[in-house]
């Protein structure tokens, strides 16, 4: 199967605190970064794409890019932006609307939980005044109850937190970059039970970018093109079990992950069971768990042997999360999907150095989750 | 557009949080849902349109008070605004509840020591006052084990 579009460059900023700079200036320093990487200037590129939550409008950053007149669109889907860039600036490559195109994702968010309006989420007032707008409160029941259905305990949320300090530590741009026993992470103070505040990623700052290009133009930029085999985002369908939820049915129906990762498989004629390396929306440690049974990456309840074997560990069968997550890097609401994207790509080329996952892998899966009940994924390949 | 009989009468002292949101109803809280007259799904709050067939008729339900908890966790921070803060921040549970036969509502519980929740436990509707706002009433549900 032909695939028509290619990514040719990747860039990041390091994450964590950047408080000398403006979160549109990360997003700048990115996709210079990933044009660097690409061996292009700013004027090949045809059309961008980027988003933010907390830190402007993506497209403000052709003031200090080049004020060339491309086409620039802003998007934003929550923590599902970095898939929602993706996703346009590869449709649009497909279309043929351009030859080039830049995604970009950035963001800088103020220390904390996330301060969000109920009403820019179809909420009432009320909603927050309770105090049921908390997005950890809905990661923490949501793994609580599926604890209680697939058999999983705490020691594997842990054992999820673990690996990505352990992997953040081998990660020069990380944020937590101190590798943490299990035990570090259990006694760190609880904040939403059954997660401790270690078991959780932080909001924060960073960016990253990457340049896409189509299959012919590819061939003309670099020797190592990543292909994107597919990226589909989706919205919730009823009955999914998705952040900020008032009522639920009690019939539950599919979720908004497997949905999306059952569109990207299915587009790009590969199975979960091909997939050599994988980066997952790990909100917190049971997110991570969750997901990657909801992507089809292993069966339900089969998570907790998995991570007892070390089998999601960089040298296992299946690494996830080898940069270490949102949970090592933090959560730059724009940036973390595009993030997962510049590791596959780096892990695809064989270019992650001291974390870099043996034996050539030659598949990668990237997905996001995010409010109001948003996810997006992609496959790609060498 | 709701249907809004039979009407739903308010006769709690204390001003809801959000009218619409739960009623008062011989005595004892309700909260007040709206029914789809397309395809019988219940949503909570109600809304004017069903999330589940799109159909735009729909009619006012109050829900029962009785439930199980479905899952739980522990506010344990103070939430940022709009969350009407009181002066001292004293942690609380949430949850969803399973109402039988009608859905699952997220809530605030009465109980915040975790030794004292877990998924199954019986709980009841109940009206609050949010800590240092008697003026704002909203609704939570409380540990109900051993009650009919």
């Amino acid at each position: 199967m032909t695939c028509d579009v290619a990514i040719v460059g990747v860039g990041k900023t390091s994450f964590g605190r950047h408080d000398d700079s403006a979160g549109l200036q990360l997003g700048v320093e990115a996709a210079r970064a990933a044009l660097a990487d690409a061996g292009l200037q700013w004027s090949d590129v045809q059309l961008a794409v980027g988003g933010s939550m907390s830190a402007g409008n993506a497209d403000a950053s052709v003031s200090a890019l080049g004020l060339t007149g491309l086409a620039f669109i802003n998007v934003f889907n929550g923590c599902a932006t970095g898939g929602s860039a993706l996703t346009t600036a590869s449709a649009m490559i497909t279309s043929g609307a351009a030859d080039v195109a830049l995604a970009v994702g950035f963001d800088k968010h103020p220390r904390g939980a996330f301060d969000l309006d109920p009403q820019d989420w179809g909420l009432g007032q009320w909603y927050g005044q309770s105090g049921l707008m908390v997005a950890p409160q809905y990661f923490a029941m949501k793994i609580r109850r599926y604890m209680h259905d697939h058999g999983i305990t705490e020691r594997s949320l842990a054992l999820v937190a673990s690996k990505a300090s352990r992997n953040g530590s081998l990660t020069p741009t990380a944020w937590r970059r101190t590798a943490m026993s299990v035990d570090d992470v259990t006694s760190s103070p609880m904040v939403c039970p059954p997660l401790t505040q270690f078991m959780f990623c932080a909001p924060g700052a960073g960016a990253a970018a990457v340049v896409l290009a189509s299959r012919e133009r590819a061939k003309t930029i670099t020797r190592q093109p990543v292909w994107l085999r597919s990226v589909a985002q989706r919205t919730r369908q009823f009955g999914a079990f998705t952040v900020f939820s008032p009522s639920l049915p009690i019939e539950p129906g599919v979720e908004t992950t497997t949905d999306a990762a059952r569109a990207a498989f299915a587009q790009a004629g590969i199975g979960p069971e091909d997939v050599d390396v994988a980066q997952i929306q790990d909100t917190e440690a049971g997110a991570e768990i969750v997901h990657m049974a909801e992507v089809g990456l292993c069966e339900h309840g089969e998570q907790e042997r998995l991570l007892l074997d070390g089998e999601t560990d960089i040298g296992g069968r299946l690494p996830v999360n080898t940069d270490g997550g949102c949970i090592a890097n933090g959560e730059p609401v724009g940036a973390s999907g595009l993030r997962q994207v510049h590791e596959i790509t780096l892990q695809l080329r064989g270019d992650a150095g001291p974390r870099q996952v043996p034996g050539d892998p030659t598949v990668g899966f990237t997905h996001v989750y995010g409010a109001p009940g948003v996810s997006a994924c992609a496959v790609l390949s060498r | 557009m709701i249907r809004t009989d039979p009407p739903a009468r308010d006769t709690h002292d204390a001003t809801p949080l959000a009218s619409g949101l739960f009623c008062v109803l011989d005595g004892e809280p309700r909260l007040i849902a709206s029914r789809c007259e397309s395809c019988s799904e219940i949503t909570f709050p109600e809304q004017p349109s069903c999330p589940r067939c799109a159909s735009q008729s729909v009619a006012r339900e109050l829900l029962g008070p009785w439930g199980v908890l479905w899952t739980w966790t522990v506010q344990t921070f103070a939430p940022k605004p709009p969350f009407l803060a009181a002066d001292s921040f004293e942690p609380f549970g949430v949850g969803y509840v399973e109402l039988p036969g009608q859905l699952r509502v997220e809530t605030r519980l009465t109980e915040s020591d975790p030794t004292r929740l877990r998924i199954g436990l019986p709980m009841k509707l109940t009206l609050i006052d949010l800590p240092g706002h008697p003026q704002h009433t909203t609704y939570a549900f409380a540990p109900a084990e051993g009650q009919p």
